[in-house]
């Protein structure tokens, strides 16, 4: 280790300041989501939820001392073989971990647990980026395509089994860094159109409308392509598809089990089944909702304190933030978010080398995806699916994975200088 | 290319706090639903029930009070039996009733409370009250019932019961709420509002479970209930108790009057229930095996019943003749029976003779002379016009119309008009010879016992009553009562007119109800039997006493008692000797009284 690789003058000390605002409001909150006026224990009473999470935050600042005082080459030279290590992991936890509400999410000795799915995030960044890193990487390329994906499929494949769907959810966030890399456009406009047809299928009851818009969006397309015969002829053929997509979509759905119609259905009205499907984000959105624009004041809320948000320390911390705290909490920390991800693609994009860049976009990936449909599964924008707010929710894995994940970047952008220039 | 892509992901990033901050500020800002779906979630309002009014007789003893009763009640999750026998043999119940109940409580909610052992006598209370505590997860629930240490005036006092859905509706005050006890028959109805007292609030938090979290904001927006008013009735409790014992067995109505005040001293239903049947949980079951009885032991017959008056009405024609100036004491008329039947006494007779005999023919030829005073030439007419201004005459004397007594459902009986008969016989299709009857109280005059009580209070008042009344004193204070109960009522017959009437009625006694006839206290009064077509006669009796300085006016009605003479004048007679000398000096007639079975 050489001294000239700690240079706290290089440090972003930006980012690592809103690291830290956002772990100290989600260690207030996680205080709030647990606190009981009847017991009044402390904040740092380890006996209760927030106590513990303050050890995890000391322990996440020696984690982050570690990286910091590491050697910048480390994680490129490691970057495979922690891929393989969380694999291997991966494979493992089903057959050692502790099940939990049907799911193996953990494994461990004893009470220190760790989970797999949330480590292998930070594994499978470093592990795309020294992949792609090549010059010859070209992610317009099928072959190269392929490859990236490949490296993406297998912790997805692994984490599924366990199963933890919301989680293998989040590599498809990885999508956000091949755009920056180069993956082409019209994969972008096409996944979109499809989820956008998926969703519009099931949420307008007359078809006949959507049919419309696919013929207007089939033109469009056409007269921005090549408009050669064949294309044309392609592009028509994927409209009719799609119109006959919709309409067995609606078909798929009706002839389900009418409780599996209302679970789909509760996307688009959660008051369908309030009490059951709908419970979650009834009762986050009535939490969220009640704080008005300034909140009830910290430790006031009721919704999220006694219970009626399940997970409420957890996946569902933000709606003590939005109850409490109101709008303007909400806007305090959604502005910490965007400013938080805009100076990573800004840091990102002053890389010297590939690796780093790319990396550093994996890490956008990931808080954008979390930090996204965290936020809008609470207020029933999004389905619920159990995934942490970053920085934010109660757990030692998920804040380790997320201070591992932010400050591999932090420190690779802090040794920028030393690096020689060789981007792609 | 990929130079804008940077861009666009950070524009990306940008849209996503936008999309968020507008739907939350849609549904923190804009949408208040969510802060009042909070509440109800969390905040739980418990209203703290106050203290209903009690309520004494005139003289301050005890009618109703609350009584405490008490609940075991159990959170099953909490629960901890320890040594199992002795915990059976301190609540003595059995092991199957204790596995049971544990599982019924179970069942509805491990957290919250539900009752374990339902109304614990308070001497059992007092027994296992400080075992207690060894037993976590059982607690006592306190409530009060209405009980009333005399089983008596059950109809004067009403009950309390759970307000139902049409009250509620029309309930404009929002004071009520479902499940709240409300008074729904007598006192307890009329004076609701003084009795029920303020309710408290206190908000306490919950949790989704409905587990208790403590109050809401440390109570800064509880209140504390306020006890009700506690009230005196005008009731005699020993006289009340009296007279019901006299009426045990018969089917008919006892009101007492003070007629310088028109207090009630006594009002009697018969038959009478026991008023602690309609309280607590036995509520609905007594309330329905009472209703289904024939003898209509809920009906409030005072105030209720109507019956043609009879012979007691004779009072009011000679002082209506009178005022009018077409009767003199002097004016006498022949008992000519071919007009209406009679009893045979002497004849003719004056005014005075005709009250003291209670003479029939008398009154169909002076009550002609009231009628036909010939304004107009018609028959028809003219009888029309003098009915009319007849009636005007007679509804001063508080009859034609309720009289406004603190109790709900008071009837008011019937005084008719010309159009009366119009509707039965057409215009100008009636005369004299139609309405006749209407001279000696019977045809188609209706008065309530109530009534009739109150125009003994008229005649011992010589003109002018005050509205009968149940309420003495609130919060011993006598100018609380309502305003009405303080006015006076103008008969419009001079007092003077009240002299020769008083002196036929104390005569009368010797002539038709000899029975009533006390040596010390002059007593004045006058029989009636109400003709009943379906069988036996009803016993009419009206009095007042001591003559020269009336203390008491009441009225007996015996249905099917026969002749009024008998047991009505019976039964006033030792009311009025109970309620002014305290002590019956007639054994016999009291025996006679109580030997008299007249229930159908």
């Amino acid at each position: 280790m050489r001294e000239k690789d700690i240079n706290i003058n290089r440090v972003d000390w930006i980012t690592v300041m809103i690291y830290f605002a956002l772990v100290m409001i989600g260690w207030f909150n996680i205080y709030a989501a647990v606190y009981d006026g009847q017991v009044d224990k402390s904040i740092f009473d380890t006996s209760i939820n927030s106590g513990i999470q303050l050890v995890w935050i000391g322990t996440a600042i020696a984690i982050i001392i570690v990286i910091m005082a590491a050697d910048y080459r480390l994680f490129e030279n490691l970057a495979i073989p922690i891929y393989l290590i969380m694999l291997v992991l991966l494979i493992l936890t089903p057959f050692v971990g502790k099940e939990v509400n049907g799911q193996i999410l953990s494994i461990g000795v004893g009470s220190f647990r760790i989970q797999p799915g949330e480590f292998a995030k930070f594994a499978t960044a470093l592990a795309l980026a020294k992949f792609m890193e090549r010059p010859t990487f070209d992610l317009s390329k099928t072959q190269y395509q392929l490859q990236a994906f490949g490296v993406l499929l297998l912790p997805i494949v692994f984490i599924i089994l366990q199963p933890d769907t919301g989680t293998a959810m989040v590599y498809f966030s990885f999508l956000i860094m091949f755009y920056r890399e180069g993956l082409p456009q019209k994969y972008y406009v096409l996944g979109l159109s499809f989820i956008a047809l998926v969703l519009l299928a099931l949420g307008i009851e007359n078809n006949l409308y959507l049919a419309g818009v696919i013929v207007v969006i089939v033109i469009i397309l056409i007269l921005l392509g090549k408009k050669t015969p064949q294309q044309i002829i392609a592009f028509s053929l994927i409209g009719i598809g799609l119109i006959a997509f919709t309409y067995s979509i609606d078909y798929v759905v009706s002839k389900l089990p009418q409780h599996q119609q209302n679970r789909v259905m509760v996307l688009f009205n959660p008051d369908l089944d309030p009490l059951g499907v709908g419970w979650n984000v009834t009762q986050s959105k009535i939490a969220i909702g009640s704080g008005g624009l300034t909140g009830k004041g910290y430790l006031q809320g009721t919704q999220t304190k006694f219970d009626f948000v399940p997970e409420q320390h957890t996946d569902f911390i933000f709606c003590t933030l939005g109850e409490e705290f109101g709008w303007l909490g909400s806007l305090v920390v959604i502005s910490l978010f965007v400013a938080l991800l805009t100076r990573l693609v800004f840091m990102a994009e002053r890389q010297k080398n590939r690796f780093n860049r790319i990396y550093g976009y994996g890490v956008i990936s990931i808080l954008t995806f979390h930090f996204m449909i965290n936020i809008a599964m609470t207020i029933g924008l999004f389905p619920v699916v159990g995934i942490p707010l970053p920085f934010f929710s109660y757990g030692g894995s998920s804040l380790w994975s997320f201070t591992i994940l932010l400050f591999i970047f932090i420190k690779m952008d802090s040794s920028r200088a030393l690096q020689l220039g060789r981007m792609g | 290319m990929n130079d804008q892509r940077p861009v666009v992901i950070i524009i990306f990033v940008f849209l996503i706090g936008l999309v968020l901050l507008t739907k939350l500020f849609m549904i923190q800002v804009m949408d208040d639903s969510f802060i009042k779906r909070a509440e109800r979630n969390a905040i739980q309002r418990v209203v703290d029930h106050p203290y209903r009014g009690l309520v004494y007789d005139r003289k301050g003893k005890l009618l109703v009070y609350n009584n405490p009763i008490f609940d075991l009640m159990i959170v099953p999750k909490e629960f901890q039996v320890g040594d199992t026998t002795r915990f059976l043999e301190l609540f003595g119940i059995t092991k199957e009733h204790l596995i049971e109940s544990y599982q019924a409580a179970r069942k509805y909610s491990a957290v919250k409370p539900s009752t374990f052992i339902k109304q614990i006598s308070t001497n059992d209370f007092a027994r296992i009250q400080d075992f207690l505590i060894d037993y976590p997860g059982l607690f006592i629930m306190t409530r009060s019932i209405r009980s009333y240490p005399n089983p008596i005036a059950s109809h004067a006092l009403g009950y309390i019961g759970e307000i139902s859905g049409r009250q509620l509706e029309r309930d404009s005050s929002g004071y009520y709420v479902q499940g709240d006890y409300v008074g729904l028959s007598g006192m307890e109805r009329f004076y609701e509002d003084e009795l029920r007292g303020k309710k408290g609030v206190k908000y306490k938090m919950v949790n989704v479970r409905g587990v208790d979290k403590g109050s809401f904001k440390e109570g800064e927006y509880d209140t504390a209930s306020v006890a009700g008013h506690n009230v005196n009735s005008s009731l005699d409790m020993e006289l009340q108790k009296y007279g019901e014992k006299l009426m045990m067995g018969k089917t008919g109505s006892v009101v007492a009057i003070e007629p310088k005040t028109g207090e009630i001293l006594s009002m009697i239903s018969a038959p009478f229930y026991d008023p602690n049947s309609l309280t607590g949980s036995e509520f609905g079951k007594s309330y329905t095996a009472l209703n289904a009885l024939e003898t209509k032991p809920l009906f409030n017959r005072p105030i209720m019943a109507t019956y043609p008056p009879g012979s007691i009405f004779k009072i009011v024609q000679s002082l209506i003749g009178l005022q009018e100036g077409i009767l003199t004491p002097e004016t006498t008329f022949a008992c000519n029976k071919s007009l209406v039947a009679c009893h045979n006494h002497p004849s003719p007779v004056n005014l005075f003779g005709a009250i003291r005999n209670s003479c029939n023919p008398y009154y169909h030829q002076a009550f002609r002379q009231i009628i036909n005073q010939e304004v107009s030439s018609n028959t028809f007419k003219d009888t029309e016009i003098g009915l009319n201004a007849w009636r005007e005459k007679v509804l001063k004397f508080g009859l034609g119309s309720p009289l406004g007594v603190d109790m709900p459902n008071e009837k008011k009986g019937l005084v008719p008009n010309s159009a009366y008969y119009d509707h039965y016989y057409g215009n100008g299709r009636w005369k004299y010879s139609t309405i006749y009857s209407l001279s000696i109280g019977q045809g188609e005059l209706l008065v309530t016992p109530l009534q009739m009580a109150n125009l003994a209070a008229i005649f011992a008042n010589k003109g002018y009553y005050y509205t009968p009344h149940l309420i003495r004193s609130i919060d011993g204070d006598k100018n609380q009562i309502p305003q009405e109960y303080l006015t006076k009522h103008e008969v419009g017959v001079d007092a003077h007119h009240f002299n020769m009437v008083q002196d036929a009625m104390a005569e009368a006694l010797y002539g038709t109800a000899t029975r009533a006839i006390m040596k010390d206290i002059q007593i004045a009064g006058k029989t009636g039997t109400a003709q009943n077509p379906h069988g036996e006669d009803h016993s009419v009796f009206i009095a007042f006493a001591p003559k020269d300085n009336p203390q008491i006016a009441i009225a007996v009605y015996v249905e099917n008692a026969g002749w009024g003479g008998r047991a009505a004048a019976s039964t006033a007679s030792l009311m009025i000797e109970k309620y002014l000398k305290d002590s019956i000096s007639r054994p016999a007639l009291e025996e006679y009284v109580l030997a008299g079975n007249f229930i159908y």
